[in-house]
């Protein structure tokens, strides 16, 4: 009994175990930042190195822009729909529905525009992304283009980088005019209104400015996309087998998800913060 | 124990790997501990140990698809560990490398895996690589094969495939993992002939990383065995036979006991059958 710490040295003991805890959490995450942040500088490094793998890059266009463009065309109809229902019955309170206009062609292609394209594209290339890179580790084919002195980076992650780069301002443009051909349709033929008026509207709030926005942040959502796809999907444990591709894959488009966010945020005070842009 | 005796011997021929005081650890465990190997030009050295004593773990020190934490890895009398990128891909084309799983690109056919190395590293044009596809697929028995995909293939032909990947850009070391792990016996048979024909054919030297004693001792022109971090066994097949360490003695009399019937190497099915009579 004499030999047992008193009590004052049992709570140092648990806060000791405790910061001990504490303290290796907060290394493990910011050697996960450090990490992540390596590749992606390493990434970024490798765009203007030779070789460059044209035919990947072809491949990865069409994966990712043209076998997209259907779903993004889709969400985007239905998302200027949703809005243009929305937005009609919240102006109408202020007697202002005659601005429906207006209101879906300003959110969708500052805002909805390429979110909502960013969102199509994390779940379904972001995750297959991850899924196909994490299969190629667990599977030791990552390691096989090393030892056959390919860099895995530049053959699997610079295409699809550019690829998502490229594309995502592409699918926005297309999600953006399905959703103003959605919103046209219910402000029409739902309710009533003049699709000339709408159309005239829609032109003098179409500006250059706002499609630059549009274009800035979906390249942007793009690159966080790619890198975080692929990222997660080199960074899989080797023993963690198809439990840790599905693992990945989850946390690939959730990341991707909140990143999207984030860099709205961020690129929102920004451009129309700092830069003043319309 | 290593013994200067048996380091000095292989040092008389020409050596085209030296491992020198070789220290690593793996997820918090000290796996090699000062591992030193010299493996001499044209031979077929078979490295034995059990699972997780880092047998495989030494074909990817040599391969720099790890680092180790202390001591040296030479190639040809050039230090592979530390180089920069490009210099360890210029290694790495010397170096073959068969993965336990094989590793095969699942998104390739046959032709365009074995033909990898060469549509990436040279200038040949696509009827010359697939020339020499062709003659290394002869090589490994699998004329024919170059339209299929690696799905399509059983596992010891994806294995014969791998090999053929392995020796397409002529390498002057062929590194084998694992070759016969989850074969049936008559196909692990045909591949320890085809490492045997290899070996004979190409006039390469060979690092295979088993622990099947019957392939180890069919294919084997020396021996090395890892315990505890180190090398404690060395020498040519007929030398281990005779060798009194108990570690060894108990690895190669339990190494096939329920094959017992099957080992197709009379030397090494003579032995146990002495041994079990003791």
């Amino acid at each position: 009994m004499a030999d047992q710490p008193s009590v004052p040295q049992q709570k140092s003991v648990s806060l000791l175990r405790l910061a001990d805890f504490a303290g290796g959490r907060i290394l493990y995450r910011l050697s996960g930042f450090g990490r992540a942040s390596i590749f992606v500088f390493r990434t970024l490094a490798l765009l203007f190195k030779p070789p460059f793998h044209l035919n990947l890059l072809v491949r990865q266009l069409q994966l990712i822009g043209v076998d997209s463009l259907s779903v993004v065309l889709v969400s985007g109809v239905f998302t200027g729909m949703v809005l243009a229902t929305q937005g009609y019955i919240q102006l109408s309170d202020l007697s202002a529905e005659g601005q429906i206009g207006r209101f879906v062609c300003v959110s969708l292609i500052k805002e909805l525009g390429p979110m909502v394209t960013g969102f199509v594209l994390a779940g379904r290339i972001g995750a297959s992304i991850t899924a196909e890179l994490g299969t190629m580790k667990v599977t030791e084919q990552i390691d096989a283009l090393s030892v056959m002195g390919t860099d895995p980076v530049k053959y699997l992650v610079v295409p699809r980088f550019l690829a998502c780069a490229y594309m995502l301002p592409i699918l926005t443009v297309f999600s953006t005019f399905s959703g103003i051909a959605g919103g046209y349709v219910v402000a029409v033929y739902l309710f009533n209104m003049n699709g000339v008026f709408f159309m005239k509207q829609v032109q003098s709030y179409l500006f250059m400015s706002s499609i630059c926005i549009s274009l800035i942040k979906a390249t942007s959502f793009g690159m966080a996309i790619a890198l975080v796809g692929c990222y997660k999907g080199f960074t899989i444990s080797v023993a963690g087998g198809a439990e840790g591709v599905g693992k990945a894959t989850t946390g690939s488009a959730v990341v991707s998800l909140m990143l999207i966010l984030v860099l709205d945020v961020l690129l929102n005070h920004f451009l129309f913060t700092l830069l003043q842009l319309k | 124990m290593v013994t200067e005796e048996f380091l000095g011997r292989a040092c008389k021929s020409q050596l085209m790997i030296q491992i020198k005081n070789l220290w690593k650890s793996f997820e918090g465990k000290q796996v090699l501990k000062g591992l030193d190997l010299r493996i001499p030009r044209g031979e077929t050295l078979v490295v034995m140990g059990r699972s997780g004593c880092g047998k495989s773990l030494l074909l990817k020190l040599i391969t720099g698809l790890m680092q180790p934490d202390e001591g040296e890895i030479l190639l040809h009398g050039e230090e592979i560990s530390g180089l920069k990128f490009r210099e360890l891909n210029r290694m790495r084309r010397k170096i073959g490398l068969l993965f336990q799983s094989a590793a095969l690109f699942d998104s390739m056919t046959v032709e365009e895996n074995v033909g990898f190395m060469l549509a990436q590293h040279t200038k040949l044009s696509r009827a010359e690589i697939r020339e020499i596809v062709i003659e290394k697929l002869h090589l490994v028995d699998l004329d024919g094969t170059e339209h299929l995909r690696p799905a399509e293939l059983s596992g010891g032909m994806r294995k014969r495939v791998g090999l053929a990947r392995a020796i397409a850009f002529d390498p002057e070391v062929i590194l084998y993992d694992e070759p016969t792990t989850g074969l049936d016996p008559v196909t692990c048979v045909e591949i320890n002939r085809l490492i045997q024909s290899l070996h004979t054919k190409l006039e390469v030297t060979s690092v295979v990383v088993t622990h099947d004693m019957d392939s180890a001792f069919t294919v084997a022109t020396r021996m090395a065995m890892i315990h505890n971090g180190k090398i404690v066994a060395f020498g040519e097949p007929h030398e281990m036979l005779e060798n009194d360490d108990p570690i060894l003695q108990q690895f190669i009399l339990l190494g096939a006991p329920e094959q017992i019937l099957n080992v197709s190497n009379p030397v090494l099915k003579e032995f146990i059958l002495n041994l079990r009579e003791d």
